[in-house]
């Protein structure tokens, strides 16, 4: 698993309670994790200050999984 | 409204919460009241240096087998960011309440018959403090998506409601120190008039913080001599006084309607027999001559309790440890009581506690009825040369015992808002 995969799923850990087993790629936030669409705001805000990413709301409502997640933050960290 | 020969319905208390300076838990707290024990202490969750006052009555940390709190015990660390201390609060005290109580509703109508209204004086000041510093810090968008319902007083309602599923009237109130009174006494009215059955009622407050103690600071408020020997800072009545002490925490009870807490067997601790207001319209933060705001509405309570001032043996008092506001309420209960000031008990617990601003109401409201089932009254701690004599003998340092059938407890607030509540011994 990739650095970037690492820190994500740690994040999602603590921000959502959860057990890291459960965190998978395919995991959906609000469906597989308990999260409601405010956990998932505060879930991206987590995210952009953790890889100093800016993540537009718009480009925030398609992260719907852990791997979406994942994508979205190997393709624009460093941007 | 009640065109129909609506007739209002008695309302008794079943269950009884708290989480305040002496601790957690209603008989762990009364316990260490009755000894004489302080919850007064130095703050030191953040710097106090340049602050005039540097002690508060904070809860202890601690495990919940001692009577202390550790809050990762009672709410889940991913939710604990949801909401302010002082919801944190109300959860705890209304946890311990709704469980004393037994009352478990068993269908959905039941549930629609249940309500909540849990009040703050001044809500999530410390998560307000938190977002403002960032948009100071020109990260203003990375406010928490949190920040508003964790701040928003009605959210202590909100959050104990959507833990156990009480689908009843869903209510808050704000006034100032007297939010805890006003806040079982309209949920008490809610039961009365039929809009409810049971109601989680009281208050929570957790203004323990940098921007609290320095707001109360800038109002001269808080005792400020004391510094170095906290415990002996809250002194009602006692001619030392220099203002009073901060607290923090919540008080909740479970009010019922009398045929409905006798048909399933409830534990009735007293009845709430009498509520009443006034309003001052006189000055911000002080209270008016010969405090007769308070006076109407002692009057009114009474009154609607349908007793004497004779047949009350005990007042918990507002009893602030303010220099002005002390005597005139003693003015105000000696107009009232006349003659019968001699057989009256009248203490103030806030000079254990501190002075809890909207949960006063309530944790004081706990206490006026523990006073009732025990017999005794409470002591006002520290009140060791009064400013001056009065035929009512205010409980001064130790616990009395008393026969007490019948108690009135005060609460005032800034902006001139003033609630009594009266509660009897469980028939």
């Amino acid at each position: 698993m990739s650095d970037t995969a690492e820190k994500v799923k740690k994040i999602v850990v603590e921000h959502l309670g959860v057990e890291e087993a459960k965190v998978t790629p395919e995991a959906s936030f609000i469906d597989d994790l308990g999260a409601d669409s405010l956990d998932t705001v505060e879930l991206v805000m987590a995210f952009e200050e953790a890889f100093g990413v800016e993540i537009p709301d718009d480009a925030a409502e398609k992260i719907t999984t852990v791997k979406d997640a994942i994508e979205y933050i190997e393709k624009h960290k460093g941007e | 409204m009640f065109q129909n020969g609506f007739s209002p319905r008695r309302v008794v208390v079943t269950g009884m919460g708290i989480a305040c300076p002496l601790g957690l838990g209603v008989e762990h707290v009364w316990k260490r009241m009755l000894a004489g024990e302080s919850g007064i202490g130095s703050i030191q969750s953040f710097d106090v240096s340049t602050l005039p006052a540097k002690i508060a009555g904070q809860i202890p940390t601690g495990v919940k087998a001692d009577g202390r709190l550790d809050i990762n015990e009672w709410i889940p660390i991913k939710d604990q960011k949801k909401m302010d201390r002082f919801i944190q609060f109300a959860l705890v005290a209304a946890e311990e309440a709704v469980a004393d109580s037994g009352w478990v509703p068993p269908d959905e109508e039941a549930r629609c018959r249940t309500g909540v209204m849990i009040g703050s004086g001044i809500g999530g000041l410390e998560t307000i403090h938190e977002a403002a510093t960032l948009a100071v810090q020109g990260k203003i968008k990375r406010i928490s998506p949190f920040f508003i319902p964790s701040a928003l007083i009605n959210l202590a309602s909100g959050q104990v409601s959507i833990k156990y599923g009480f689908k009843g009237p869903n209510h808050s109130v704000v006034t100032a120190c007297a939010t805890g009174v006003h806040a079982l006494g309209d949920a008490a009215r809610l039961i009365a008039l039929g809009d409810a059955d049971v109601m989680v009622a009281g208050g929570a407050e957790a203004a323990v913080c940098e921007l609290g103690v320095a707001g109360f600071c800038a109002a001269r408020a808080l005792s400020t001599g004391f510094n170095d020997t906290p415990q002996k800072a809250s002194r009602p009545w006692d001619e030392g006084r220099d203002g009073f002490v901060m607290g923090e925490g919540s008080g909740v009870l479970v009010l019922e309607e009398y045929e409905h807490a006798k048909a399933r067997g409830a534990k009735i601790y007293a009845e709430v027999i009498g509520y009443g207001m006034s309003g001052d319209a006189y000055h911000i933060t002080a209270p008016a001559e010969g405090h007769e705001g308070a006076f109407r509405a002692m009057t009114a309570a009474l009154r609607s309790a349908g007793v004497t001032p004779a047949e009350v043996q005990y007042v918990n008092a507002h009893g602030t440890s303010t220099p002005l506001g002390d005597d005139l309420e003693l003015e105000a209960v000696e107009r009232l009581w006349g003659d019968a000031g001699k057989g009256l008990a009248m203490s103030s617990t806030k000079s254990a506690v501190g002075h809890l601003l909207g949960a006063a109401g309530a944790v004081e409201g706990i206490f006026s009825i523990l006073a009732i089932r025990d017999n005794v009254a409470p002591p006002t701690l520290n009140l060791e040369k009064p400013s001056r004599e009065s035929v009512i003998d205010r409980v001064a340092l130790q616990a009395q015992p008393r026969k007490i059938e019948v108690a009135l407890s005060n609460s005032f607030g800034f902006g001139g808002t003033n609630a009594s509540i009266v509660f009897r011994a469980a028939a």
